[in-house]
């Protein structure tokens, strides 16, 4: 394992063959107990202070991509309430002490939550070579658009208007079995939802454009979701999700402030 | 092999280690103090729980060479310096809030952690904050009674069913 301090030796280190980089590592550590992945060599990235905190200028909220969760949850809360709810929220105290909002993106799991956060923000995710619109980040399941060896420094939020996030959590994982983020802005509200498409994080357009129209809990009423493409488990048939989608954009309407 | 040193309960610590070797495995095996449990070892159930610089993390799911120049606290650190039982372990005690003491480790570190950052925690308060350590004995309402007694808080009205 390497232990790099900055963000420059961090890169050294990675452009080796087989390394792989260690974020909090609580989704990748029980993944390499687990056999799934072998990396040859470790990049620790949490000894890198350059890539923590969050700052807040002009409406916009820049979070470390080294940021834990349980920081976000504390430094974000005046900025933006339903992030740092979001963050509030993941797996469980001790997790969340560990685990950095740069690792989740990263690995990009299918029912994790801040990839809801930032495609329902339209963040800038940001890494040591270039700034991905997080509309061409999210690239399916455990997919994103990040080359080998690149490091997420940071998540630009442009903070909305109103926002919230609603989370049906699987009560064993403490993943979202179901999270549906929602994001008004001035011209626009965005909806994505985390949890239920084999596919990974999407947007509902159908809600979005209604949600638009009038911003009231009742505008996603009419509405279907299909369950075709939905994630089915013992936790939930695609149906069940299908339906939890609409169910969670309409409560986090309501929560939306 | 790596070298590795960081302070455990006060104490300099420091021993060989594999880039793999977890926290929990340093602490146990390279320096005795088995007080700190391995339970499910996948991060669920929180019987590892150990304090990194203050923050509750789980020692199942933290390398030991991420820990190089750390303040570690353990269940060991817990007691009094006389060797009596801490405040919390031993409201564990009152309330009897363990019974096969598996799980009691993590639980006592968490209420620490809990209590150092909310001194007076609402009942609902401290339930949410144990979402991840798992008892599976006491049904956690005693615990939530010891915790609640640790920080002063009258437990009578608390946690009765």
């Amino acid at each position: 394992m390497e232990r790099p301090k900055t963000l420059a030796e961090a890169l050294e280190a990675l452009s080796r063959d087989g390394a792989q980089a260690l974020g909090g590592g609580q989704t990748l550590i029980p993944t390499l107990k687990q056999r799934l992945a072998a990396p040859s060599v470790l990049v620790s990235l949490s000894g890198i202070d350059e890539i923590k905190g969050a700052t807040v200028a002009d409406g916009t909220l820049a979070v470390g991509g080294g940021t834990t969760h349980a920081a976000v949850a504390r430094e974000a809360a005046k900025a933006y309430p339903a992030l740092a709810w979001l963050a509030g929220h993941i797996g469980d105290p001790a997790v969340r002490n560990r685990g950095t909002i740069g690792g989740s993106l990263a690995n990009n799991d299918p029912s994790a939550c801040y990839p809801a956060a930032v495609l329902a923000s339209g963040a800038t995710v940001v890494t040591n070579a270039r700034e991905i619109a997080a509309d061409a980040f999210f690239d399916g399941m455990f997919t994103t658009a990040l080359e080998e060896a690149e490091i997420i420094t940071a998540v630009r939020f442009q903070v909305p208007e109103r926002a919230a996030y609603a989370k049906f959590p699987q009560p064993a994982s403490r993943f979202a079995l179901t999270g549906v983020f929602v994001a008004k802005y001035a011209d626009e509200v965005r909806v994505a939802v985390t949890g239920a498409s084999e596919d990974g994080v999407f947007r509902w357009a159908e809600a979005e454009a209604a949600l638009t129209a009038r911003f009231a809990p009742g505008s996603v009423d009419g509405l279907s979701v299909a369950a075709r493409g939905m994630i089915g488990d013992l936790h939930g048939t695609p149906e069940y999700r299908a339906h939890l989608v609409k169910v969670m954009t309409r409560r986090a309407v309501e929560a939306a402030d | 092999m790596a070298m590795v040193c960081m302070t455990v309960n006060g104490n300099p610590a420091s021993g060989e280690v594999e880039g793999r070797t977890l926290l929990v495995e340093f602490l146990r095996e390279g320096l005795g103090l088995t007080g700190t449990h391995v339970g499910c070892d996948t991060s669920q159930c929180g019987a590892c729980v150990v304090h990194l610089d203050g923050a509750a993390v789980k020692a199942c799911t933290v390398f030991a060479l991420d820990c190089e120049g750390a303040e570690v606290r353990t269940i060991e650190g817990m007691a009094n310096p006389d060797g009596t039982l801490g405040p919390i372990q031993q409201a564990f005690q009152d309330h009897h809030g363990l019974q096969c003491g598996f799980c009691t480790p993590g639980m006592v570190m968490s209420a620490a952690a809990l209590l150092a950052e909310t001194p007076k925690p609402s009942e609902a308060e401290v339930r949410t904050y144990l979402e991840g350590n798992i008892c599976r004995c006491t049904g956690y309402h005693n615990i939530v009674k010891a915790i609640l007694a640790a920080s002063g808080q009258d437990v009578a009205a608390a946690a009765a069913e």
